[in-house]
């Protein structure tokens, strides 16, 4: 190992869900500039199995920003302090020798903590189950030209598509609320000629199931645009909004009868 | 057992159609009463059980990551190929088919790659239904970019996320089918073994990766689509979690390993920087539409590259294959830039990494821009051509530099080959069913349809083919044509996997020695970088033979796995996918070492031609390796498939 950097964390460690967690102090040496924040997680892991001590645990896969697995709030913030970043294209070049890193998982009572920086984001699937696709079966469909799609709808469907579904923007929320994350969703879907068809059911559905897992409420403050690492939007909330209101206005029986 | 590749008979063009309409049918009331077992949420898997759960079979969906949307096809970049001829520019399905035999270097299956292109357009149609955003023109019609080994534009793509998009669509259509209840969801679950019951796949073992409790998970039939090998080299663009162990598993079970040595070393990765390194990042094959490689003529030139005059740089893609220049495919790019370098004219301060440059694109774009407006401003037009390199590549520049703190729109980026895709893998008949009967195999996890070598934007196709467009076919067939015992998950079968599968968690945990996983991890993938990477070499590959037997010994001696069974342990989940490895690694040094011929990505020094290309051996090597396990002591049984090529001419592969 060739750096020279010595960091200290302060690193979340909890058992298992049931079980209360706590900050442990970790000095971890040899760091070098160029490392990912998450290589210096593993070298002081590697160091912590050394010792003959259990490793931190956290989520991670692709390492190059797109699985949307990684999950930590670094000093305060989801994914650490730099723009449109997740937490493993973080570099150590953004910090210098002796600094103190705290490192939390995800808070948020609809993501249970699992192990040390672990959190449980089935939620996340549960609100896709409920309305997040289009219902085509496989077969033969039609030409994929014969709907002419204007670029410019398609190119704001992929902006809300292009989220990773990590779950930052409910991290950083103060009322944890997923708002961005459905909001992408409804977005990339009722943007499209042919998610359009059900926009109304799916707007409602996937409201209703956010509201029922226990995510907050929206109150505009948009720290979720601010720590989300794929520059998803707050006009994507306002669309959603209006699909919503739409929604509820045309469908006012249904709603009724769904109980809202 | 010998191979029966169950290939259809009649002309190329009708195979796929007569066979699917002589395939005995389930009737649809039938369906609901079969279980099918899908392992891995990519691309593959998550079609798979979208289609399946659509005809109405019970479909059980696992995946070790906390979301089956989190698979690494995610991180597909440049896009997926299709033979739609949008362009008009000459392409066909036989052209496709064409193009990915010979770009396979005549070792792949000539029927299954004609069944995959004629698929490819329906895959296209389809994935715009499911709502991907894939890029559009102005005028609302799809768009299309050129790869590698292709004369066509026949790559559709979604910026530089196309596996993103593709793989959220495939998502989206399965968690459909867990809305209307015909597909249950896994996740943070890990295969540990295949339960093989009067020789039929009829379940899993699966390790609940959160509790540690270890489940029984009974099906009438399992279909794998694991993704590749390429961790094995420790360092590779896979994510961290992907691993062998399903398909070794299942390969230990009676499956046979199919041309393990066949591995695509892809050539535009960041270079490696130091021993920290967790991982590679690669940078799309899309960026050689634009990209030029090159590096300095002189050997040591540790000039910056701006001071590097035109007249000093050697372009060698495109002075060597004028006709392909730097789209050439994967396996001639990597050699080359190898090539290069081992000749002193790398860059960068390990000599290991090349050019690719975007000065000419950039100046190209921004002149054809800046022409309709009348600008004659050269930074103003610098600037316009930037925006137009953006649009196109705008988040693998983003990543770039992230990774590296340089800015590749003004300093060239550096690259260098690195492990990417396996092309080999568990043998699958035409129906990509394993040898154990009801064990199906798809996507990168089986070996069908790339031969030696993968062309760019093919993964995601053969992906979504196997899953969407022909298991929902074979897999009726099989149950159709099989008579299934009923059995539950307390079947003695499944208590004595399971019982083995503890017996291994055991075994690692008990060990308490002084190395780490990841310590082990790193030597195997240096042993097997250094001796079955991108040249290989009789000496080098007998050096692994005995090494990797030695590590292994030393593994079960030395290894310090943390914690305990019983909790959520990722260092226990590593042990157990380093443990695999130690074991794969030797099979596939082991058919490197028999395969004397260069083919693909298969390279062995000793078989070159004088200008340093591939020498196939067509008269004693067209053959798939087909590997039989035969206990952990005795040597693995080669069975061989021998390849026929009838419809595209055995013919030395010429990017010239």
């Amino acid at each position: 190992m060739s750096g020279n950097m010595t960091i200290t964390l302060k690193i979340w460690v909890q058992k298992n869900v049931k079980t209360q967690g706590k900050f442990e102090t970790i000095k971890v040496e040899h760091v070098s500039p160029e490392m990912s924040f998450l290589e210096m997680l593993d070298i002081a892991n590697e160091q912590l199995m050394k010792s003959g001590k259990e490793a931190v645990n956290f989520d991670h896969d692709c390492r190059e920003g797109i699985c949307g697995m990684c999950s930590l709030v670094i000093n305060g913030l989801p994914h650490g302090p730099d723009h449109s970043t997740t937490t493993c294209q973080l570099h150590m070049r953004r910090y210098k020798n002796g600094d103190t890193i705290v490192v939390e998982p995800w808070r948020a009572s609809a993501f249970p903590i699992l192990r040390d920086c672990v959190v449980d984001r089935s939620a996340f699937d549960k609100i896709i189950e409920a309305g997040g696709f289009i219902s085509v079966t496989t077969g033969n469909v039609q030409d994929a030209n014969n709907i002419p799609i204007p670029k410019s709808d398609s190119d704001r469907s992929f902006d809300a598509a292009a989220c990773i579904g990590c779950g930052a923007c409910v991290a950083a929320c103060k009322n944890a609320s997923a708002m961005l994350f459905v909001s992408a969703k409804v977005s990339h879907l009722a943007l499209l000629p042919q998610g359009k068809v059900e926009k109304t059911k799916r707007v409602l559905n996937m409201v209703g199931k956010m509201d029922e897992l226990g995510f907050g409420n929206c109150t505009n403050l948009f720290e979720c645009e601010a720590a989300c690492p794929k520059d998803i939007s707050v006009e994507n909330i306002a669309r959603m909004n209006r699909e919503y209101l739409c929604a509820t206005a045309m469908f006012d029986e249904v709603v009724r009868q769904m109980n809202f | 057992m010998a191979l029966d590749s169950k290939i259809p008979g009649g002309p190329i063009e009708s195979k796929w159609t007569n066979h699917k309409f002589e395939i005995k049918l389930v009737n649809p009331a039938n369906k609901r009463k079969f279980t099918v077992i899908v392992v891995g949420t990519g691309l593959a898997g998550a079609s798979a059980a979208a289609s399946m759960g659509e005809l109405g079979y019970n479909v059980k969906a696992f995946c070790f990551q906390d979301s089956p949307r989190r698979a690494h096809s995610i991180a597909a970049q440049g896009g997926i190929n299709a033979a739609k001829n949008y362009p008009n520019d000459g392409d066909s399905v036989h052209r496709l088919f064409y193009d990915t035999v010979k770009g396979g270097d005549f070792r792949a299956r000539e029927a299954n790659v004609h069944r995959l292109a004629e698929c490819s357009n329906l895959i296209i149609d389809h994935s715009v239904a499911t709502g991907v955003p894939f890029a559009r023109e102005y005028g609302g019609m799809l768009d299309n970019r050129s790869f590698g080994g292709a004369q066509v534009s026949r790559t559709f793509y979604a910026r530089g996320q196309t596996g993103q998009q593709l793989l959220i669509g495939a998502y989206q259509s399965m968690m459909r089918q867990v809305s209307l209840g015909s597909v249950k969801l896994f996740p943070r679950r890990e295969m540990l073994d295949l339960v093989v019951i009067n020789d039929q796949a009829r379940g899993i073992i699966v390790r609940n990766l959160v509790t540690g409790e270890l489940e029984s998970h009974e099906a009438d039939a399992v279909c794998l689509a694991t993704g590749g090998y390429g961790n094995v080299f420790y360092l590779s663009t896979n994510a961290k979690g992907s691993n062998v162990t399903a398909a070794w598993r299942a390969h230990k079970k009676g499956a046979y390993f199919a041309n393990p040595c066949y591995t695509q070393i892809h050539p535009t990765c960041i270079p490696v920087t130091g021993d920290h390194q967790s991982k590679l990042t690669l940078m799309s094959e899309s960026l050689r539409n634009d990209g030029r490689v090159w590096v300095p003529k002189k050997a040591d030139d540790a000039r910056s590259p701006d001071k590097i005059p035109e007249g000093e740089r050697f372009y060698y893609l495109e002075e060597k294959y004028p006709s392909f220049g730097n789209l050439v495919p994967r396996d001639v790019a990597s050699r080359n830039a190898k090539l290069v370098c081992d000749k002193g004219m790398g860059v960068g301060t390990s000599k290991k990494a090349v050019y690719l440059d975007f000065t000419a694109a950039i100046d190209r774009y921004g002149k054809g821009a800046a022409a309709g407006k009348g600008i004659s401003d050269a930074a103003k037009i610098k600037e316009l051509g930037e925006g137009v390199v953006a649009s196109k590549y705008g988040n693998l520049f983003q990543m770039y530099e992230k990774i590296t703190d340089e800015n590749p729109y003004k300093v060239p980026m550096r690259i260098y080959p690195a492990v990417h895709y396996t092309m080999g893998g568990l043998w699958v008949d035409y129906n990509l069913m394993s040898t154990i009967p009801g064990c199906f195999v798809l996507g990168e996890a089986n070996f069908s349809d790339h031969g030696a070598n993968r062309l760019g934007a093919s993964a995601l196709m053969q992906g979504l083919a196997d899953g969407y467009f022909v298991i929902p076919y074979t897999i009726g067939g099989y149950f159709a044509g099989t008579k299934l015992e009923k059995i539950t998950a307390g079947h003695v079968g499944f208590e004595q996997a399971k019982a083995e599968s503890k017996a291994r968690i055991d075994g690692l945990l008990k060990v308490k020695g002084k190395k780490t996983v990841n310590e082990f991890h790193r030597e195997l993938g240096k042993l097997m970088w250094e001796n079955v990477g991108m040249a290989r070499n009789k000496a080098g590959l007998e050096a692994n033979l005995k090494k990797i037997p030695e590590l292994r010994e030393e593994f079960y001696k030395n290894v310090n796995v943390v914690g305990s069974e019983g909790d959520f342990n990722q260092n226990l989940e590593h042990a157990g996918r380093v443990a695999d490895f130690l074991e794969f690694g030797e099979l596939m040094t082991f058919d490197a070492l028999h395969r004397e011929e260069s083919c693909g990505g298969h390279f062995r020094e000793e078989h070159q031609t004088e200008d340093n290309e591939a020498k196939r051996d067509d008269e004693n090597f067209s053959y798939v390796a087909a590997w039989q396990y035969k206990g952990d002591k005795a040597r693995q049984e080669l069975h061989k498939e021998q390849l026929t090529f009838d419809n595209v001419h055995l013919a030395t592969r010429s990017y010239k």
